[in-house]
């Protein structure tokens, strides 16, 4: 129970113990757990961020398809309108084109027909003067008539 | 010596005796030849024990330090650092100052002292009748003379030279923060003071009276505290262990409240540690 040279003895190997926890052991250990604590903070920040940007990019990616799909239903819009004007256009057109071929069919058949016309009068008056001919059965001076026949082909 | 015969009294006495070692005009002598040796005794069953449970404690740690890396740690790993972290947060709770030197001291003193407790659970007998046994084959001793007092910490110069230590350190941080001016002040100056010059004159010694005991009791109260609650665990253990058959229940219980004692008084004295050398470091006087 009494106070002996133990004391100095522990004392020494306190002191010793000390000083080697103090230089080979805490600050290892305490370094270790202080820069995986700072390393858990940095993931978890990160992940934050990583999520936070996640979203900005999904809303930035909505408003793109948003826009997107008015220019798509924009461009539609025009292509119809433009499509419309086209059948306008070519409508217009036919029925012009229509109408020319139509009027040239017209003048050529009128033309033919003036021409078969002609022809027919002329052969109805060579026809006449024929059946003339064979009628009268005389001679008859054609030339004498022909004023005649004149007449009757240009009333045909 | 054999023909001493053995009581109650005689066997308590001989669990509660420290191995001693002193040396004499005829060369070291051991044990009931040092009983008159005073000072320059050595015990050398409680530098043994504590120094030994110092290294183990060291070559765990160290080992956990070699291995400390900032990914995964293991089962061990982390054990080891839930210990430092928790000393370490007390530390950072109470001591407000800078110093490389506090988490570690009080990181040696917790772990140290509770290994030292902790040989207060190992059956009391076993140990000192092993050495008994060892002392008598191997050295031809008298197994009566042959003492092993396994728990350090119920040795009082091993509280008193934590205590003391914890105490030159008190001082040496009073110094360092303060200056010796401020610390003489700090001895001299509080609690009493006047304006003055007179009565301030009557004062200073009755304040370094108040402060000069203030100061010296708290290394006491740390070695004291320590011992006290050992001892008298050790002590009714041995009690315990001489009652026959009926010891089996009493020691469990006895052992299981054990526990709860030596983690505190572990945890006691590294506070306390933290606390008056913080004290001693704010000048908030």
């Amino acid at each position: 129970m009494n106070l002996t040279a133990t004391l100095l003895g522990e004392l020494i190997a306190f002191v010793v113990f000390v000083l080697f926890c103090m230089k080979y052991v805490w600050p290892p250990l305490n370094g270790a757990i202080e820069a995986r604590q700072k390393k858990i903070e940095d993931g978890l920040a990160a992940s934050d961020k990583a999520e936070k940007d996640l979203e900005l990019a999904r809303e930035k990616a909505a408003e793109q398809l948003k826009d997107a799909k008015s220019q798509a239903a924009e461009i539609i819009e025009q292509a119809k309108k433009r499509a419309a004007l086209i059948v306008d256009e070519e409508t217009i057109r036919g029925q012009q084109e229509r109408e020319k071929i139509v009027a040239q069919g017209h003048s050529e058949v009128e033309t033919e027909r003036n021409r078969v016309k002609e022809e027919l009068r002329k052969q109805v008056a060579a026809l006449a003067v024929a059946g003339a001919e064979k009628i009268l059965e005389r001679e008859i001076n054609s030339a004498a008539h022909s004023d005649i026949v004149e007449k009757l082909v240009a009333e045909l | 010596m054999a023909a001493e015969e053995v009581t109650l009294s005689s066997h308590i006495q001989h669990h509660l005796t420290n191995a001693k070692m002193c040396s004499t005009d005829a060369g070291l002598a051991f044990n009931k030849a040092c009983t008159d040796s005073g000072f320059w005794t050595w015990h050398i069953d409680t530098l043994a024990w504590s120094i030994g449970l110092g290294l183990i404690f060291l070559w765990i740690f160290r080992s956990a330090a070699k291995k400390a890396s900032t990914g995964v740690p293991g089962k061990f790993q982390c054990f080891i650092e839930m210990i430092v972290e928790f000393v370490g947060d007390n530390v950072r709770d109470t001591y407000h100052g800078k110093s490389a030197l506090i988490a570690p001291l009080a990181l040696t003193i917790f772990v140290w002292v509770f290994l030292m407790n902790l040989m207060d659970l190992i059956p009391v007998d076993f140990l000192p009748a092993l050495a008994g046994f060892v002392g008598e084959t191997a050295f031809g001793m008298d197994s009566h003379d042959v003492y092993m007092k396994i728990v350090p910490t119920t040795d009082i110069n091993m509280t008193a030279a934590l205590a003391l230590g914890v105490f030159l350190l008190m001082i040496g941080y009073s110094i360092k923060m303060k200056g010796i001016g401020g610390f003489i002040a700090e001895l001299t100056l509080h609690p009493f003071s006047t304006k003055n010059k007179l009565g301030m004159l009557f004062l200073i010694p009755c304040n370094l009276l108040l402060e000069t005991i203030a100061l010296v009791a708290k290394p006491f109260s740390l070695a004291l505290r320590l011992f006290g609650n050992l001892y008298a665990g050790e002590l009714i253990f041995i009690l315990i262990g001489a009652v026959g058959l009926m010891q089996l229940p009493l020691h469990f219980i006895w052992a299981v409240f054990h526990i709860l004692v030596i983690v505190l008084q572990a945890f006691v004295f590294m506070m306390l540690t933290i606390v008056y050398l913080s004290m001693a470091s704010a000048d908030n006087h």
